[in-house]
């Protein structure tokens, strides 16, 4: 009898002291650490070592640390903009598409306005329009979901591919600076984002929408609204609410934060247009915003955290001739093993040997 | 109009069966109730490691390699790494019951970080651009009839001249269908994907079926990455190129309406499209816009599939959800 | 002779709920017995672990005397166990004959074999059953039709039926009831869950009767009586201590004429629905399960389109006014609260992942200036519905999905009740609920009617409407059968009217 009973059976949790949570996933994020290890050694580089160049290259200088900073703003940026979406259930990943389109309407102010106004004027044109074009570019993909539920997954998926297309085009047509070139001239210096503290300013700008979004998404009517529409669509329309105009209000919320995200690193970085200038940012994102469970503040650490990751990778390139893509396995690894611990924190596993134990006793 | 129009049908048949193998793995894996959207990970796996496969055969065996054994490796390898990814995906979604949404996400950062990893490091390790001798290059992409079929006007060309991949690709589709619709098991898997406690009542293992369908259907869709490579971007890794394709597979997915046989002239249609701005160009067009042709009409068939609400054409109705029997 | 199947000592635990406690129950061959017990006994619980949906924590079974483990529904076929689920467990875009040969492994995979065998089947017993229909275009008996020829096709010894009987009309019942008699003959072991006393005398030869998951006795049906069978499984005197106050004051309160919807599929889901509900009086609603009790609540609270028809609402002291055309949350503000309890208690109506507080919110989210929600408000109405109605929850702050039913029940009747409703709609109330946090919910329906407020309660156990309503509207098939005063109508002629619209044409549910 005994030997045919389940070896593992699973129920669910019924709860669990904050203190052992955290415990379980700082045991998953230091799995992944170590699993990173292991890749290093199958790459043919001593695993302590390999990281050990990461930390130095990125945060053992200054300008590894304003690097690190540098590629951690759009993470952080575009981590709240999806925050509101996912906490829907709306499944944006459309980012790197709005990225790019708010960085392609500030680039057209920059490029072709700058003569006409004051620094200070254009700068903020800029970031109106890159803030509008963000979220018209997520507003298509969020009107067709909000009508007839249309994939938003994939749409706003494709959405990115159209938009890198578009700057392409610019990029090598109508935009071109030297004809051949295939390059957008640089922008004047009056388009570009002052630096503080030798760091363009977006990351003001970024520590400002953490403390917008906490408060938005907590106690706020729309953050509510969004909030009861992501656990149960029907819930939210008993209790008065316009779902279809919250979807698309969401989504556009999104887009705009995307988009703004998308001047920044234009102005303040690249000073420049092209295709990638998302550069993977709106997938990044998604780790981000999944790995610290929607809290805007949580959030700075890990966007921190990877941008020491992808700064240390290209450290280890230079250094060790390891492809820098290994930020982008070890990035992954981290997040599957995140995904994975919450079934430890959700479920317990019931083994066959107490179950023995238990009919002895009955 | 005077365009070579056996030409295009032609590049469309070479440039969908990468897709026809993403999509058709995909359509598996939908069918079991599971939505990996790691497809575009697992082709960049499949691309990369067929590649590495190919190349340490040829590095391997030298002058003497065999073309067969190098296509047969090559197979392998990709299959065996999609298999792989996909298993990471079983273990979450299946077993930890992880969101699948995210969990594909992920998968795909890994994947394509794995993937272009593998194809940089081989780059390094050759100092450039790395390639397979040009034996076994046309071991890939070389026609496989004989020359008095592809002779054959009109016709030899649209339907005899293509490389092996193609029409496994097509015998895969063929067979897969037949699967889902003639066999036992194909309809335990439906029944699977449609209502996992149904079929659990009815005595059916779903946790097994959901890791088989989900692992074969990735170890197939990583076979298109490296059917990619090996014959479209030729046997050279190339990232830039191959980015997209896992993405328009798993929209094709929906456009196929969960059908493989669908998934053939879908996949060929959008290899045409990809496509077209070179063998179709309108001067007012610009090459970029009309590269996103294919996205836009992703996008479109998108709508046009969540306007048309006919009951036979859903997705499996529990397509996303995790299963847990004790669930109260 | 060995029993058919025997269950020693089987205990459950999902949690802190103890769903069956050392439960000893034995069935035998060529015997119906009905497994009776209210709602949340673990009736269905327990005969899970005979299918193989779950596993008991503790405890053995016996089948033909020999110990077996069923560890899936496929070890319960494999033992002779066949069970037929509340919710069928169809797949919807299958034909019949597709759904008959999930997990059976016999040879070859042929379909068409399997086709001709469900045909037999149901010629044999006359249930006239396409093999090659797909079972989304089938009605509700059709589908449990085919779930029965599901297990007689396995060749089932043991059968069990979860509840058959709720979504059948009396004719479809008591063809049902001749199909299972038939089976009886056969020599086969029948188990059906029940909570309708009438079935339990009518078809089984042995009763089992289940309370608060604990096995209290088993008779036959020949030697005892519907009173003796009610004490034993409510444990006390059936008569329910209600105390009915007459109508105070009753007013009209809400007019509602030629109301008629239908849903996104054209299916016609109320048709030209007409009563007068009155302040200071309790009108119940009584029907079989889906006759369009959720549609008309649904439709009054502004949450379904109306094809055509009027709801007047006439608040206290206030011109009357039309509700067809305004919005949930215009409805809702004019004083009209619903509380809906629907299967999974939550669903609709409340948050799982929300606490209390927030729960409450889902009323006054909108209410205020500005664009911040006002948190004080909810949170003081939360604290006044965990002291009134003695929620037991760590905090108000505590995900409501991880209360007991009766505790969330409480915070969902509790918030419409603190919204000071001028009309209260209650559908199932007390689903689920042991009797005690029952009484609760009866008696805050009742203090509502003393405040003036004209409650409308809809309700599965007719005994309990019976005696809490002042008049029962009763429902058949999306039409009112009839207006009843509850003082002084039976529950036969109630029961009449669920089956029959007028119910005049003689032979009906009884």
């Amino acid at each position: 009898m005994n030997e045919k009973t389940p070896l593992i059976r699973l129920a669910k949790r019924e709860d669990m002291k904050k203190s052992r949570i955290w415990l379980i996933r700082l045991a998953a994020f230091a799995a992944a650490i170590l699993i990173g290890m292991i890749i290093f050694a199958i790459a043919g580089a001593n695993p302590i070592k390999a990281y050990g160049t990461m930390i130095a290259s990125s945060l053992g200088k200054k300008s590894g640390v304003r690097q690190v900073i540098k590629n951690a703003v759009p993470l952080l940026g575009v981590g709240l903009a999806l925050a509101p979406c996912f906490r829907m259930r709306y499944w944006n990943i459309g980012g790197e598409g709005q990225i790019t389109m708010g960085a392609m309407a500030a680039s057209y102010f920059a490029l072709f306005w700058y003569d006409k106004m004051p620094s200070a004027l254009l700068l903020l044109i800029m970031a109106v329009a890159a803030m509008a074009f963000g979220a018209l570019w997520a507003f298509i993909p969020a009107v067709f979901k909000a009508r007839w539920g249309t994939n938003e997954t994939l749409f706003t998926l494709m959405m990115n591919y159209i938009a890198i297309g578009i700057v392409a085009w610019l990029q090598g047509g109508p935009w071109e600076g030297k004809p051949g070139s295939q390059i957008i001239p640089m922008f004047d210096a009056k388009a570009v984002l002052p630096k503080v503290m030798g760091v363009h300013c977006g990351w003001i700008l970024v520590l400002l929408l953490v403390g917008f979004m906490f408060v938005y998404m907590n106690y706020t009517k729309h953050g509510y609204e969004i909030a009861v529409l992501g656990e149960s669509e029907n819930t939210a329309r008993y209790a008065g609410m316009n779902v279809r105009k919250v979807t698309v209000r969401t989504a556009m919320l999104s887009g705009a934060i995307c988009g703004l995200v998308g001047y920044m690193v234009a102005s303040g970085v690249n000073q420049t247009l092209y295709a990638d200038v998302a550069g993977g940012v709106g997938f990044t994102a998604i780790t981000v915003c999944w790995l610290s469970q929607l809290n805007p503040f949580a959030m700075i650490v890990i966007s921190l955290l990877l941008a020491v990751l992808s700064k240390g990778a290209s450290g280890l390139q230079t250094a060790l001739s390891i492809p820098a893509s290994i930020s982008d396995i070890i990035t992954g690894v981290i997040l599957l093993c995140m995904l994975g611990c919450e079934f430890f924190i959700n479920y317990k596993l019931i083994f066959r040997h107490k179950e023995a134990a238990g009919k002895e006793a009955a | 109009m005077n365009f070579n129009l056996a030409g295009l049908i032609k590049a469309a048949v070479l440039n969908g069966t990468p897709l026809l193998f993403g999509t058709s793995g995909e359509i598996l894996t939908q069918k079991s109730g599971n939505m990996n959207l790691g497809v575009e990970g697992l082709m960049f796996m499949g691309g990369a490691f067929g590649l590495a496969g190919a190349f340490w055969y040829d590095q391997m065996a030298g002058a003497s390699a065999s073309g067969f054994l190098a296509v047969v490796i090559a197979l392998l390898c990709s299959f065996l790494a999609g298999v792989f990814g996909a298993l990471i995906f079983s273990f979450l979604t299946i077993s930890l019951r992880a969101n699948q949404n995210v969990t594909g996400l992920a998968l795909t950062i890994f994947g394509t970080g794995l993937g272009q990893f593998v194809g940089e490091q081989l780059r390094l390790k050759v100092g450039g651009n790395i390639s397979i001798s040009n034996a076994l290059k046309g071991s890939f992409a070389n026609p496989i009839l004989p020359q008095s079929l592809q002779d054959i006007p009109f016709l030899g060309q649209v339907l005899f001249s293509y490389n092996g991949f193609v029409y496994l690709g097509i015998l895969m589709a063929i067979v897969m269908s037949l699967f889902l619709n003639r066999t036992r098991k194909g309809l335990y898997l439906k029944a699977v994907g449609e209502s996992p406690s149904t079929a659990d009542a009815a005595g059916i293992n779903v946790t097994k079926y959901k890791y088989i369908a989900t692992c074969l259907g990735g170890g197939i869709s990583a076979i298109g990455g490296m059917v990619y490579t090996m014959t479209i971007a030729g046997t050279v890794w190339n990232h830039t190129a191959l980015s997209g394709e896992g993405w328009v597979a798993v929209a094709l997915v929906i456009f196929c309406l969960w059908k493989p046989l669908n998934a053939i002239w879908g996949s060929i249609l959008f290899g045409g499209l990809m496509i077209m701005y070179l063998r179709v160009p309108v001067s007012f067009i610009p090459s970029q816009i009309y590269k996103v042709l294919p996205y836009i009409v992703t996008a479109i068939v998108l709508i046009i599939v969540s306007l048309r609400q006919k009951r036979e054409d859903q997705p499996p109705a529990s397509l996303g959800l995790p299963y847990f029997r004790e669930e109260r | 002779m060995a029993h058919a199947v025997e269950l020693k000592n089987i205990t459950k635990r999902f949690g802190h709920v103890v769903a069956n406690d050392k439960v000893d129950l034995y069935v035998d061959n060529g015997v119906i017995m009905s497994l009776l017990g209210e709602n949340g006994s673990g009736k269905t619980t327990l005969m899970n672990m005979l299918a193989g949906i779950y596993y008991p924590d503790e405890g053995q079974i016996f089948v033909n005397g020999k110990e077996v483990s069923i560890r899936s529904p496929k070890d319960a076929y494999e033992n002779g166990i066949g069970m037929i689920h509340q919710h069928f467990k169809l797949i919807d875009v299958f034909t019949a004959a597709q759904n008959v040969a999930l997990g059976i492994e016999d040879g070859k995979y042929d379909l068409k074999k399997v086709a001709a065998g469900v045909k037999e089947i149901s010629d044999k017993y006359g249930f006239g059953i396409d093999p090659n229909k797909k079972i989304y275009e089938m009605s509700v008996s059709e589908k449990q039709t085919v779930e029965i020829i599901k297990v007689l096709y396995r060749g089932a010894n043991i059968l069990i039926l979860d509840e058959p009987t709720a979504v059948l009309t009396p004719q479809e019942t008591s063809k049902l009831f001749t199909i299972l008699k038939a089976m009886r003959e056969d020599g086969k072991a029948i188990i059906l869950i029940t909570h309708k006393l009438n079935e339990v005398m009518e078809v089984s030869d042995v009763v089992a009767v289940l309370r608060k998951g604990q096995h209290i006795r088993t008779v036959r049906t020949a030697e005892t009586d519907p009173q003796q069978l009610t004490e034993m499984m409510v444990g006390r005197a059936v008569t329910l201590n209600i105390d009915r106050m007459d109508p105070v004051n009753p007013k009209p309160r809400l007019t509602v004429a030629g109301l008629t919807c239908t849903d996104s599929e054209g299916v016609s889901k109320l048709e030209d629905v007409g009563f007068i509900a009155y302040g200071g009086e309790i009108l119940g609603i009584a029907g079989i399960a889906g006759s369009g009790q959720k549609e008309l609540l649904e439709a009054i609270a502004g949450l379904r389109h109306i094809s055509s028809g009027s709801i007047i609402y006439t608040p206290e002291g206030k011109n009357p006014q039309e509700l067809v055309g305004k919005t949930p949350m215009e409805i809702k503000d004019a004083g009209v609260a619903l509380a809906f309890v629907p299967e999974d208690r939550l669903g609709m109506g409340l948050v799982g992942g929300m606490g209390m507080t927030e729960n409450m919110m889902l009323r006054t989210w909108n209410k205020g200036r500005g664009i911040f929600v006002n948190r004080k408000e909810p949170e003081k109405v939360a604290e006044q519905v965990y002291e009134f109605l003695e929620v037991v929850t760590p905090s108000i702050d505590y995900p409501v999905r991880k209360l007991s039913g009766g505790n969330v029940q409480k915070v969902l009747v509790g918030r419409e009740i603190a919204s000071s409703p001028s009309v209260l709609m209650s559908a199932y109330a007390v689903r689920g609920l042991d009797i005690n946090t029952s009484y609760i919910i009866y008696n805050l329906m009742e203090g509502q009617k003393a405040k003036g407020v004209a409650v409308i309660f809809v309700g599965e156990d007719l005994d309990v409407l019976l005696q809490l309503a002042d008049r029962i509207l009763v429902l058949c098939d999306g039409k009112v059968s009839g207006i009843v005063d509850a003082r002084t109508t039976t529950k036969e002629e109630v029961g009449l009217l669920m089956t029959q619209v007028g119910g005049a044409a003689g032979k009906g549910a009884k």
